[in-house]
């Protein structure tokens, strides 16, 4: 039971040590340590909190920037498409004109020979008919005198054609 | 690197587990000379071994510090011995004026006596008592052994503790911490993430210096009562009592009304219940600090015995005959290291549970109520409620 009972002594030594080295302590060491690991805590904290932050911010503009990629990809194609489509019917339109050019000079031309063609043919026919008609005439004036005549015409006409 | 580092640490557990019986050796030769000791039969027998007394006084507390024997020369610091008598008033001197300790035997048991100095002589029986020669009434306040003890475990704790806080006060608050602030932040955060926020809540930084005074405090006393020197501070039952009477008024001090309440008039139980449930929450409200004195105490004191049982067992069989008591010594060494490696952990973990309990009790007595019908319970504890997390200011730090 000795050892069960407590000694003044070392019981009022302990108290004012403990208190002691409490208040000592509680001043010159557990308040900065504890200010500054809280303080490096949150400052930890804050730039874990920001980095986080900076990440999403940049995963945001990433995902923009993605965006006015592919939205200037589309226009890109957009506009190529579009010249293309220009380009394509400028060619046919241009086709297009041309044939209708061509043809109507084709038809020109054709109606131009045909005309000349049939004028050419008309004149022919004239000079024909009036050659056959001055045969004719002549032929026709020397029956009109005598026999003789006639027949001396006949000779003459025949001499001229023999010359010619 | 390691292995070097694993041998030099057994060769130090070694020394130091096997220093102390230097002197208990020669002690048992000292007892062998004794004038007055009945045992001793003949030139060659041994008296027999008392070894209850031996590990008792060893573990106990003591007015001079005896730190081995060679021989018939005992090397001892003597300490200050402070007495306070009603009659005769103050009166300090060196333990040293009191000599050796003269075996008397009286009512069956067996007393250490001292020579008288100044009317006072001590008498040791399982404990050193300093009494008053005319039988009169002596407080005694001398630097014994374990004041001694503590008071170098004071002078550890401010010497570390206030350069590491000085550290942190020189420095910026975002550079990576250097030396021994190293080993000390895991401790300093472990307390507080283990023992106070789980226990205390968002108030938690009111008492984390108090916690962390009575960590350190508990685990330095007790490793120092693992050197060899005999000290055995914690084991005693005046410290522990001390610490557990700090951590109940800090408990009882910051016991809030819904606590008082609940304690004095449970809410919403019936009045012959009441009776017998008040003096039984009373009677638990005691059981607390007298808890926390006895564990840290039987704990501490049963490892030291433990051990000192251990090494004694060398001198048991070398009292049979020396053949046996060396053999026995390669057992009892092994065993020994075992146990102080036990005690090393131990010497830890009761800091720490005595650290986590007071936060559990306080806890216990700044809970607020949760329900509704509480509110008007509230009053002036919660007003200094202000921050959580980590917004508690460092000006809260008050208990």
């Amino acid at each position: 039971m000795d050892l069960l009972t407590p000694d003044l002594g070392l019981f009022v030594w302990t108290s004012i040590a403990f208190l002691l080295v409490f208040f000592i302590l509680r001043a010159f060491a557990w308040k900065p340590i504890l200010k500054s690991l809280t303080e490096r805590e949150t400052g930890i904290a804050d730039a874990i909190a920001s980095a986080d932050r900076l990440k999403k911010e940049m995963s945001q503009m990433q995902a923009e920037n993605e965006k006015i990629m592919a939205e200037a990809r589309a226009e890109r194609a957009a506009m190529l498409k579009e010249a293309k489509e220009t380009r394509d019917s400028i060619i046919n339109k241009a086709k297009e004109e041309t044939k209708v050019v061509a043809d109507k000079m084709i038809a020109e031309a054709q109606q131009q020979i045909q005309q000349q063609k049939m004028a050419a043919l008309t004149e022919v026919k004239n000079e024909m008919g009036q050659l056959a008609v001055a045969v004719a005439e002549k032929v026709l004036r020397q029956q009109l005198a005598t026999a003789e005549s006639q027949n001396s015409y006949a000779k003459l006409l025949a001499e001229e054609i023999k010359m010619n | 690197m390691g292995s070097r580092r694993l041998l030099s640490l057994l060769v130090l557990v070694f020394v130091l587990a096997v220093a102390p019986l230097c002197s208990f050796a020669q002690q048992e030769e000292n007892h062998e000379n004794a004038p007055n000791s009945e045992a001793v039969e003949g030139n060659g027998e041994k008296k027999k071994l008392d070894v209850s007394s031996e590990v008792f006084s060893h573990v106990g507390d003591a007015h001079s510090w005896h730190i081995f024997s060679m021989g018939e020369k005992h090397v001892t610091v003597p300490l200050p011995v402070i007495l306070y008598s009603p009659e005769k008033g103050l009166s300090v001197f060196s333990s040293a004026n009191f000599g050796h300790f003269e075996e008397e035997k009286r009512d069956g048991k067996t007393y250490g006596i001292t020579e008288s100095y100044n009317g006072y002589h001590i008498e040791r029986g399982i404990k050193e008592k300093v009494i008053a020669d005319d039988g009169s009434k002596v407080y005694d306040f001398s630097i014994t052994k374990n004041v001694l003890c503590m008071l170098l475990a004071v002078a550890i704790l401010l010497l570390l503790m206030t350069s590491v806080g000085k550290k942190y006060k020189k420095n910026a608050v975002m550079t990576a911490p250097t030396g021994f602030q190293n080993a000390l932040e895991p401790v300093i955060t472990f307390i507080r993430d283990e023992v106070a926020k789980p226990n205390l809540g968002n108030r938690y930084m009111r008492y984390m210096p108090m916690l962390l005074t009575v960590f350190f405090f508990i685990w330095i006393n007790n490793l120092l009562g693992l050197l060899p020197f005999g000290f055995n501070f914690t084991g005693n039952i005046a410290v522990t009592l001390c610490l557990s009477i700090v951590s109940f008024i800090v408990m009882v001090v910051s016991a809030n009304k819904h606590f008082w309440g609940h304690l004095l008039n449970p809410p919403g139980v019936p009045f012959g219940i009441k009776l017998l449930l008040v003096p039984i929450e009373i009677i638990s409200l005691f059981i607390k600090p007298v808890a926390l004195t006895i564990r840290l105490f039987a704990n501490m004191l049963a490892g030291h015995i433990v051990i000192l049982s251990v090494i004694f067992m060398i001198f048991i069989f070398g009292n049979m005959s020396p053949v046996a008591g060396w053999g026995f010594s390669i057992v009892s060494v092994a065993f020994a290291i075992f146990m102080f490696l036990l005690e090393l952990l131990v010497a830890a973990i009761q800091a720490f549970i005595f650290a986590n309990l007071t936060a559990v009790f306080i806890g216990q007595a700044i809970e607020e109520p949760h329900h509704d019908h509480g509110h008007h319970h509230h009053g002036e504890a919660v007003n200094d409620t202000t921050g959580q997390g980590y917004h508690v200011s460092a000006n809260e730090i008050i208990a």
